[in-house]
């Protein structure tokens, strides 16, 4: 008896010979336990070593396997090839950013934004150590905390449209890691992160949500920068209205 | 701060307010206007439209959602492909909406 | 050892095509709800057209309100308030991300926010409704 296969259509791109990238067929065994992730490998260890692709973990925490599964973006470590059998599925790199190699993509513009947002903790005063720690209740922890499970995965850059037409949109992850600071009560640095408030900053977002869809932490950039629209608007409108009473 | 180099807080706010108005009063007007009067579920000779606070009522009505519209269609049509003519459609879009106020205040003012 | 780093000559640029909202259902629905703004403009317009013609006359605000009867305005007004309509849901449940409501302590579950949001839009028009009937002639 065959075992079971399931055939994969994986995109290279190689820049030393190739103008556009071309896809690839591999036909892998089918394991029920499989996630796309193990596919990969099996292909690069026993089929195809040339085969390049970024993964660490493979369990959901480091953010590195992101890629296209079918048209959606996710983790290649969450993607169970049993949701996809006995269909073929089609693995590409994540859209909206440069390819390099194969399944490879160039972050640089993405870490440039989160360094952008001054993602530290900012204090008009610092406190000296012998005052002791920054003191903090469970209700103020709880106003930012889904904001730090961001894993830095990019898929919720992938699934942004306003990225993909406007590369110099700040994008959900930066925003949202900006918001998480703005929250923490420890912070004092809102009026340094003012690219959020800027043209390409929340204000090129149309709220179309699938950044939130897809996030595989549950963090819900779309949440934090519409709250930030709020927050800056209602800002924007007392410092017009009620000029006397800024800080 | 920088965000006054930006006018979009002003826009944002006049959408936001356009949508709240849309969403909660649109369907009844609709219902009212291209249904009820038309088929004759209910006469009206418009008569009501003469009350001062009817006025005030419908220029909100009418207005902000104009404001929702110009907004939400301006960046529509950007991300649609025509961001290369970007600057025309802001002042098509807003300036219709900023048209419509005039012409929303002008006609209720001649009831 | 120099700058490491891939070749930017040699990088490949992805571009997304314009006609992106249709490649999936939730790009779709997305550019569904953005349109719905137009068929509520669109409406309120409309609208102020009955209105200035009430402006010039009461028989020629009859007039166009017999105009209304008619099998394509009937159809206009009925695409136009499925628009509203799916406007305003969309709207309530934007409403519930951007505004976490708790009682006391505690979350509300962004699905109560939303239909809090939809009993109070029942609300809103039987009110108007009730006005209108109160003070039409």
């Amino acid at each position: 008896m065959a075992e079971p296969t399931i055939t994969l259509n994986v995109t290279r791109y190689r820049p030393e010979k190739d103008r556009a990238p071309t896809t690839q067929t591999y036909v892998v065994p089918y394991r029920q336990d499989w996630v796309v992730l193990d596919a990969l490998n099996h292909i690069k260890d026993q089929m195809d070593g040339t085969l390049s692709y970024r993964w660490s973990c493979r369990m959901g925490v480091c953010g590195s396997c992101g890629m296209m599964v079918n048209g959606t973006p996710k983790l290649t470590c969450a993607a169970f090839l049993r949701d996809y059998y006995p269909q073929e599925i089609r693995v590409e790199p994540l859209v909206n950013f440069p390819i390099i190699r194969d399944l490879v993509i160039d972050m640089t513009d993405f870490m440039e934004k989160l360094k952008s947002v001054k993602p530290w903790i900012i204090r008009k005063e610092e406190k000296p150590v012998s005052e002791g720690e920054y003191l903090q209740t469970p209700a103020e922890l709880e106003a930012f905390h889904q904001f730090t499970q961001c894993i830095n995965c990019m898929l919720c850059y992938a699934a942004c449209p306003v990225y993909g037409l406007e590369p110099k949109f700040l994008g959900p992850a930066a925003i949202a890691l900006g918001y998480r600071y703005n929250m923490d009560s420890r912070d004092q640095g809102k009026d340094q992160r003012e690219i959020i408030g800027n043209h390409d900053g929340i204000w090129d977002c149309t709220f179309v949500g699938e950044c939130s869809v897809v996030c595989p932490k549950h963090v819900d950039p779309a949440a934090a920068i519409q709250r930030s629209k709020v927050d800056v608007t209602k800002n924007w409108f007392q410092s017009i209205l009620l000029p006397w009473g800024q800080r | 701060m920088a965000t006054e180099k930006t006018m979009e807080p002003l826009w944002w706010g006049l959408f936001s307010a356009g949508g709240v108005v849309a969403a909660f009063l649109v369907p009844i007007h609709i219902i009212l206007v291209g249904f009820a009067v038309p088929l004759g579920w209910t006469s009206d000779t418009g008569a009501l439209y003469r009350i001062w606070w009817v006025k005030l009522y419908l220029f909100v009505l009418i207005v902000l959602p104009l404001y929702h519209w110009a907004h939400r269609f301006y960046f529509t049509l950007n991300d649609m492909g025509l961001k290369s003519i970007s600057k025309l459609l802001a002042v098509l879009c807003y300036g219709g909406a900023i048209v419509g106020t005039f012409v929303t205040a002008w006609i209720l003012l001649k009831i | 050892m120099s700058a490491v780093g891939p070749d930017p000559a040699k990088l490949y640029h992805q571009k997304i095509p314009a006609t992106w909202w249709l490649t999936n259902r939730s790009y779709f629905l997305f550019m569904l709800r953005e349109l719905s703004s137009v068929f509520i403009a669109l409406f309120l317009v409309v609208y102020l057209c009955q209105l200035y013609q009430l402006s010039k006359a009461p028989d020629a605000y009859n007039a166009f309100t017999q105009k209304l009867n008619s099998p394509g305005w009937i159809f206009f007004h009925l695409v136009a308030l499925l628009f509203a309509l799916y406007h305003s849901f969309t709207w309530f449940q934007s409403s519930a991300v951007v505004l976490p409501l708790r009682i006391g302590e505690r979350l509300i579950s962004r699905p109560i926010v939303t239909a809090l949001h939809v009993g109070a839009w029942a609300v809103v028009s039987v009110i108007v409704l009730i006005l209108f009937l109160a003070l039409k002639s």
